[in-house]
C-alpha cells in the first residue's frame, strides 16, 4: 500500500487564480497542494495535497502526534496552507490531519457536506479572525516597582510585611486592572466584531510572553473593519499599569469553522 | 525547536498578501490552539481519535485550549499529576520552599541542641518517626523530598 492518501487542509469558495495560488505553496511533507471539487459541481472545493500513507495511517498518525517536532511541522504547514488561500478567498478550515483514501473520498464528502460547507463560507466571507489575548504581568516585576523605595528607619521586620503587604496590593492592583482592561477591549471589539469565541487561557511550556494570560479570545470581524478592529483594542488597554494586551492576526476563521450548533459536520464513513 | 523542523522541511515558500502576513512567524502555541481543536470537524477515512490529541496536547504540556473538551469529558487526571499541571513554575517554588523550612529546622535544632539528621542516621537505624528523642523535631520537620 505505498498509494499517496490525501490530506485535506480546508474548504474553499473556489476562485479565479486559485491553482496559481497554490502553485506557490507546500503542503504537510512539502507535497504541492491541489484543488478537489465535488463531482455535482457548485463552486466548493477541498484543499488537498498528497501524503505517504506510512506516516498518515492510524497507527503511525498516533505515533506522530507525539511527536512535537513532526507535530509542528504538520500544524505549519497545514495552517500556511490555510493562509495563503485566506489572502483570496474564504476558507473553511478543516481540523489538523483530516485524511482520506483518495481525491475521490474528498470529492464524495464535498458532495455530501455542499450545503453545510457552502452556509459556513457565505457566513465567513470576508471576514478575518482576531486573537485577543490580555496578560497580568508577574508579580515580581510590578511588585519591584513598590519595592524602590523602602522607607527609612524601619525595622527588617516590618519593612519585610510592609513590602509583603505592597505586593499584595499590587497584585490585587494587577488583577483589577487586567478586569477593567478586558471590559475597555470588550467594548472596544464589540463595536466591529460580529462574534466571538473564547479559548483556554494559555498556560504551560509553549506559552511565549511574561506574565500570566488570563483572557485568551478570539472575534470575527468584518474585513473592512479589520484595521479599526486592531487599532481600538490596542488603545483600549492604553494607561492600564501591569497588563498587557496581545492581538494577534489576522487569522483565517479557525475558531468560527465549526457551525454554531457545534455538531461535527456530517461526513461520509468509512467505506 | 524551530530549527530542527525548519530544516527538515525547507522554508516554505511564502506567497501571501500583507494582510496575512504574519503567520509564518505566529507563535507555535497559537497555532496548535487552532489547528489542533479549531477547524470544522469531518470524518475523514482514517480514523484519528480527537481524544487521542488531546490527551497528547495534555501529555506534552502544551497548553492549548483542547484540554477544556478533555474535561467536559471527564479526564482531568493532569490536574492531580504535578508532573502535568505545575512542572512550569512549582518545581522552582517548591525547592526554594524546601531550603527555607530546612533553614528553620536547622535553626530549630540548634536551639534544641537536637541531633542533625546525618548525626541521627549514624546513631539509629529505626524510621525516624518511631524514635521518641526526635518528636520535636518532627513537629516541624517538613515532608521530606529527595527527588
Amino acid at each position: 500500500m505505498t498509494e499517496p492518501i490525501s490530506y485535506t487542509y480546508a474548504v474553499v469558495r473556489d476562485a479565479d487564480g486559485l491553482p496559481d495560488v497554490l502553485a506557490g505553496v507546500q503542503g504537510v511533507a512539502r507535497a504541492p497542494v491541489h484543488l478537489v471539487h465535488g463531482r455535482h459541481g457548485g463552486d466548493v472545493a477541498a484543499v488537498v495535497s498528497p501524503v505517504p500513507p506510512e506516516d498518515f495511517h492510524e497507527d503511525a498518525l498516533k505515533r506522530h502526534l507525539e511527536d512535537l517536532d513532526w507535530l509542528e511541522a504538520v500544524a505549519r504547514a497545514h495552517h500556511s496552507v490555510v493562509e495563503a488561500l485566506s489572502a483570496h478567498t474564504t476558507v473553511l478550515p478543516l481540523r489538523l490531519a483530516t485524511v482520506y483514501l483518495d481525491d475521490e473520498r474528498v470529492a464524495m464528502t464535498l458532495d455530501a457536506c455542499q450545503d453545510t460547507f457552502s452556509d459556513r463560507l457565505s457566513r465567513l466571507a470576508a471576514h478575518v479572525e482576531w486573537g485577543v489575548k490580555i496578560y497580568v504581568e508577574p508579580i515580581s516585576v510590578t511588585a519591584a516597582r513598590a519595592d524602590t523605595a523602602p522607607a527609612p528607619g524601619l525595622s527588617p521586620g516590618r519593612a519585610y510585611l510592609r513590602s509583603r503587604r505592597a505586593q499584595r496590593h499590587t497584585q490585587e492592583d494587577a488583577y483589577r486592572a487586567a478586569e477593567q482592561a478586558a471590559a475597555n477591549v470588550e467594548a472596544a471589539a464589540g463595536i466591529h466584531a460580529v462574534d466571538r469565541a473564547r479559548h483556554r487561557p494559555q498556560q504551560g511550556e509553549l506559552s511565549v510572553g511574561s506574565g500570566e494570560n488570563v483572557v485568551n479570545d478570539a472575534y470575527l470581524v468584518p474585513a473592512e473593519h479589520a484595521d479599526a478592529f486592531f487599532s481600538d483594542v490596542m488603545r483600549a488597554a492604553e494607561g492600564l499599569d501591569s497588563v498587557r494586551v496581545e492581538v494577534t492576526g489576522p487569522w483565517a476563521p479557525y475558531s468560527f469553522a465549526s457551525p454554531p450548533d457545534a455538531e461535527p459536520a456530517e461526513g461520509t464513513a468509512s467505506p | 525547536m524551530t530549527e530542527p523542523v525548519a530544516s527538515r522541511f525547507g522554508s516554505l515558500p511564502y506567497r501571501s498578501s500583507p494582510q496575512y502576513a504574519q503567520g509564518s512567524s505566529a507563535n507555535l502555541a497559537d497555532i496548535l490552539e487552532r489547528v489542533l481543536d479549531k477547524g470544522i470537524v469531518i470524518a475523514g477515512d482514517i480514523q484519528i481519535n480527537l481524544l487521542d490529541i488531546e490527551l497528547l496536547t495534555i501529555k506534552l504540556r502544551l497548553l492549548v485550549a483542547s484540554v477544556d473538551k478533555a474535561k467536559e469529558m471527564g479526564i482531568d487526571w493532569w490536574e492531580h499529576d504535578p508532573s502535568l499541571s505545575s512542572r512550569a513554575n512549582g518545581s522552582r517554588e517548591l525547592a526554594e520552599e524546601n531550603k527555607r523550612l530546612r533553614a528553620e529546622i536547622e535553626a530549630l535544632r540548634e536551639d534544641a541542641e537536637l541531633p542533625s539528621a546525618e548525626e541521627r542516621r549514624s546513631v539509629t537505624e529505626k524510621p525516624p518517626h518511631a524514635t521518641p528523642q526526635r518528636r520535636q523535631s518532627a513537629k516541624v520537620r517538613p515532608k521530606k523530598r529527595d527527588e
